[in-house]
């Protein structure tokens, strides 16, 4: 395989932060990027993600902090000097120039000699698997061919570092997920470092090697997809991760890995994920981690409604002070009925009351 | 933008030009137009800076020479007879031409882009022609239907894309609801399309105001706007003191620039000139 | 549209009344609404405009082409072609080439808004009263000639009115703000994430101007350039006003208007106002031909 991504062992982002005007979009932001890596930038809309992505591009100046390249200072330089390859959520592909230009566009700004861009620009299209495509315009192109454009665009010029912007958010559920293992074909074939701001949790979790979640403008939790799905370490990292229920209650016992809380007339154990402070703790879990209980004991609740998923039914109930439990069954229950619910203690987390 | 990345000097300096230059017209038009006012204040104004001191009596000259009061008169009439004409004859035309498709609709749209792209002293000589063979040069009629030919297709151009931002699922729901063709207009598409109407019409108005060539080319002496007065006061200067045209000029002015001023507070200054950019020709 | 056909049988079409099939083609009461607006385009615009044209080959001495050879082998009246397009042109390049970097200055101001307002004023005004400005500003005694000799950058007031350029400056208070204005609508309608683009893709700003902005608003700037053009070859008031008419700015509708309502040879009018037509479509031909060969793509290229 003749791209390569540059040589460099780590890229470095030092305080990094980002006001407009009083706001500020991002702060401090700190985190190691080995090379390599595919990591992922979570969070939900205005989280600072795309902010930080586009300090990496050059395209904002930083407000504060520095970005390393190695021993090298790269916040200071101009976009066209860094160097890195991006893909943008638009694609914003040239669109007076055919496929093959737009790929090799960086390349031609390098002045590099006509027959290796010609060379280059070929394997790139073999890579994306455009071979067909490369005398159209853009405009001729569906979406998911002018996704494949842009990447390619991007790795022809072998960057250092490919920044990705939301890439596959304007295209249709089917095409999202084609294209996603393709990104992960590409990856796994250049080994190219890469950094994808994504709001879709299946997307980075499915993608990164790890993945980094940000909230407004700070980061609050770095890890792999495995540490971000089972061990949120913030209630609000949680509710993006789908651990949709949020049971708050008075801690009735606790020891050092677990607490346990009173809800109406039974009980919830969970594994502390932080100290609590105060008498009061909220327990996260996930649909599919509570269950109808058959030995009577759980939280006490009505069913409301019940939807058939196919392996199973997921349903609405009401708990004690009207609290809203989403569970998963077995069995088809009547809406109305009382049932018990309870909860795995292991998938279970327990985070101090209003630390969101 | 505190950030340690420093712009080439060459960029800079290519700003600072361009900035130079913007600053540069800019100066030299507002001072054009503070010639005019302070001109119009002055009793005398010959080789010096400023005048020797200030009167207000020109404005009394120019309104009884100029017969201000018959011209502003005129100029309202055939104005708000254009507005309100251009209003009634292009809102129901461009919303046909927003929600319907139908044979020869490039052809329509060409002929009503055509009197907005053909410059008025062009078509106005044929035209203004034309009005006095059917005797209708010279009237104050002649001078509406004249400034008719632009201002309709402008009013078009700009209540179209207005139009077609509208969802036209809108329309189909009150009729759903049982709204007849009347109440459908009444009830739902005025009180949608008002802002756009009005900020057409505003346009409209402002445009008429300042036109010149077809006006000059049809007006006879009892049908003159202010801007043709004001254009024969200054070709026939030098039998009038110019203070009395500055007055003049400045009357002019005032009841342009206050309907821009209003104008401004409903539309974006580009939109002025720039209803050829839904040209479709190009 | 082709709901109603559906609905019925296929074999049905046939017992569609007129009116349904008039429907089904787009041709309903709401179409009908354009008719009015059409109606007065034709009987005031085309209608004078053909009727100009029969007009300007019925002249006086009854010959077919009488007006047009009069034209023709008078240098007063053929002269005008060339003193107006030696005004047209030049101050149609000069505004576009001005407004471009302008224009791409003006796109990252955060608020534009009083900038387009100051520019705005003199299309608003309008000729008359910038001439009327112009003839005390720029005059020997004016405003203008005072500061450049009290800065000693010259010795004599510097002769502006009364001559070429007078008109000319006129045409760049005026013409400039239109310009600037059509041009930075081209301007910002080119996606912004394009630039960033080819900024990551290491291309410097000189760079991303020729490779990606350029190609992308050449059609918008040969349509501006038309545009603009076609206004400053139409100038009259101020050609009268600030020029001298009687020579150097003697500009075609000045010789249009003295046939019309001076020699009142309606006729003769008409066949200059069709030759003025003739120029005019001729130049916007010629540059809409250029285009085409200097750029090659799509041309509605603008929109990311």
């Amino acid at each position: 395989m003749s791209f390569s991504s540059q040589s460099f062992r780590e890229l470095r982002l030092e305080g990094v932060a980002r006001e407009f005007g009083s706001v500020s979009a991002l702060k401090d932001v700190t985190l190691d990027i080995k090379r390599g890596e595919f990591i992922a930038l979570l969070g939900p809309s205005g989280c600072g993600k795309s902010t930080a992505l586009n300090c990496l591009a050059g395209l904002l100046p930083t407000t504060r902090g520095a970005i390393w390249l190695d021993d090298k200072r790269i916040d200071t330089l101009r976009p066209e000097e860094r160097g890195f390859g991006m893909v943008f959520q638009s694609y914003a592909l040239f669109p007076h120039m055919n496929v093959r230009k737009n790929i090799g566009f960086g390349l031609r700004m390098k002045g590099r000699p006509k027959a290796e861009i010609a060379a280059k620009v070929d394997e790139a299209l073999g890579l994306v698997r455009l071979q067909n495509q490369a005398e159209k315009l853009p405009g001729q192109l569906s979406g998911g061919q002018q996704q494949r454009v842009a990447i390619a665009r991007a790795i022809v010029i072998e960057p250092p570092l490919v920044l990705m912007d939301e890439p596959l958010s304007n295209l249709d559920a089917k095409l999202r997920i084609e294209m996603r293992g393709e990104i992960r074909r590409i990856h796994n074939q250049l080994g190219a470092t890469t950094i994808y701001v994504t709001h879709d949790q299946d997307e980075a979790l499915s993608l990164a090697d790890r993945i980094v979640v940000l909230r407004d403008g700070t980061i609050r939790q770095v890890g792999t997809p495995e540490e971000l799905y089972a061990r949120p370490s913030h209630l609000d990292v949680a509710d993006f991760m789908g651990y949709r229920n949020k049971i708050s209650g008075r801690v009735v016992s606790t020891d050092s890995r677990t607490a346990t809380i009173a809800v109406g007339d039974g009980e919830v154990t969970g594994t502390l994920r932080e100290t609590l402070s105060g008498d009061m703790a909220v327990i996260a879990l996930r649909p599919e981690d509570l269950t109808v209980s058959t030995d009577g004991k759980g939280i006490p609740a009505r069913v409301e409604t019940l939807e058939y998923r196919g392996h199973e039914f997921q349903g609405l109930a009401r708990g004690p002070g009207g609290i809203e439990l989403i569970f998963s069954s077995h069995t088809r229950l009547p809406t109305g009925s009382e049932v018990r619910l309870k909860a795995d203690p292991a998938k279970s987390l327990a985070y101090a009351q209003g630390t969101q | 933008m505190s950030a340690a990345r420093t712009k080439p000097v060459s960029e800079r300096l290519w700003a600072a030009a361009v900035w130079a230059g913007i600053g540069f017209f800019v100066v030299n038009l507002l001072a054009l137009i503070a010639v005019v006012i302070t001109s119009s204040f002055a009793t005398r104004w010959l080789g010096t800076w400023l005048p020797n001191a200030l009167t207000i009596k020109w404005y009394f000259e120019a309104w009884s020479e100029f017969q201000l009061d018959d011209v502003l008169l005129v100029t309202f009439e055939i104005v708000f007879a254009v507005v309100v004409i251009s209003g009634l004859i292009g809102v129901p035309a461009a919303y046909a031409m927003a929600r319907r498709e139908f044979p020869g609709k490039k052809l329509v749209m060409l002929l009503f882009l055509l009197p907005l792209l053909v410059p008025p002293v062009t078509y106005g000589i044929p035209m203004a022609t034309v009005l006095y063979q059917t005797g209708l040069g010279g009237t104050m009629f002649g001078v509406i239907l004249a400034n008719l030919v632009p201002t309709v297709p402008f009013v078009i151009l700009v209540m179209i894309p207005f139009i077609e931002q509208i969802d036209p699922r809108v329309e189909a729901a009150a009729k759903v609801f049982g709204a007849g063709t009347f109440r459908l207009f009444t009830d739902v598409l005025l009180p949608l399309l008002t802002p756009g109407i009005l900020a057409a019409l505003l346009l409209v108005l402002v445009r008429t105001i300042a036109m010149f060539e077809l006006t000059f080319l049809t007006a006879g002496p009892t049908s003159q706007t202010l801007v043709v007065a004001l254009y024969y006061a200054v070709f026939a200067s030098g039998v009038r003191a110019v203070q009395s045209i500055d007055a003049m000029a400045v009357v002019y002015m005032v009841t342009t620039l206050v309907w821009l001023v209003i104008a401004l507070r409903f539309v974006n200054p580009t939109q002025i000139v720039t209803r050829a950019k839904q040209n479709p020709a190009h | 549209m082709s709901s109603v056909s559906v609905a019925r049988p296929a074999t049905s079409d046939d017992r569609l009344t007129l009116k349904q099939r008039l429907v089904n083609r787009g041709l309903d009461g709401v179409t009908m609404l354009t008719l009015p607006a059409i109606v007065f385009t034709l009987a005031l615009f085309v209608y004078p405009f053909c009727y100009g044209l029969w007009l300007s080959f019925r002249p006086k001495d009854g010959s077919l082409l009488g007006n047009y050879a009069t034209f023709f082998s008078d240098p007063f009246l053929y002269h005008t072609i060339g003193t107006t397009l030696a005004l047209a042109l030049p101050v149609t390049l000069i505004n576009l080439l001005a407004a471009i970097p302008v224009a791409f200055r003006v796109r990252l101001m955060l608020r534009p808004r009083l900038l387009t307002t100051i520019l705005v004023i003199p299309i608003t005004l309008g000729t008359v009263l910038v001439a009327e400005g112009m003839l005390t500003y720029l005059g020997p005694q004016g405003w203008f000639n005072r500061v450049i000799m009290w800065l000693g950058l010259t010795n004599a007031p510097v002769r502006l009115v009364h001559n070429y350029w007078g008109v000319f400056l006129s045409l760049i208070i005026t013409g400039f703000p239109f310009t600037f204005l059509l041009t930075l609508s081209y301007v910002t309608g080119i996606d912004p994430a394009l630039e960033q683009a080819g900024a990551t893709l290491g291309a410097s700003a000189s760079q991303r101007f020729r490779t990606i902005f350029l190609p992308l608003l050449v059609p918008g700037l040969a349509i501006t350039f038309c545009l603009s053009f076609v206004q400053a070859f139409a100038v009259f008031p101020s050609a009268v006003l600030l020029g001298a008419p009687a020579g150097p700015t003697r500009v075609i509708s000045i010789a249009a208007y003295q046939a019309a309502f001076e020699s009142y040879d309606y006729s003769m009018a008409s066949a200059i106002a069709m030759i003025m037509a003739v120029v005019q479509l001729a130049v916007v031909a010629a540059v809409l031909v250029l285009r085409n060969l200097a750029y090659r793509g799509p041309v509605a290229g603008t929109k990311g």
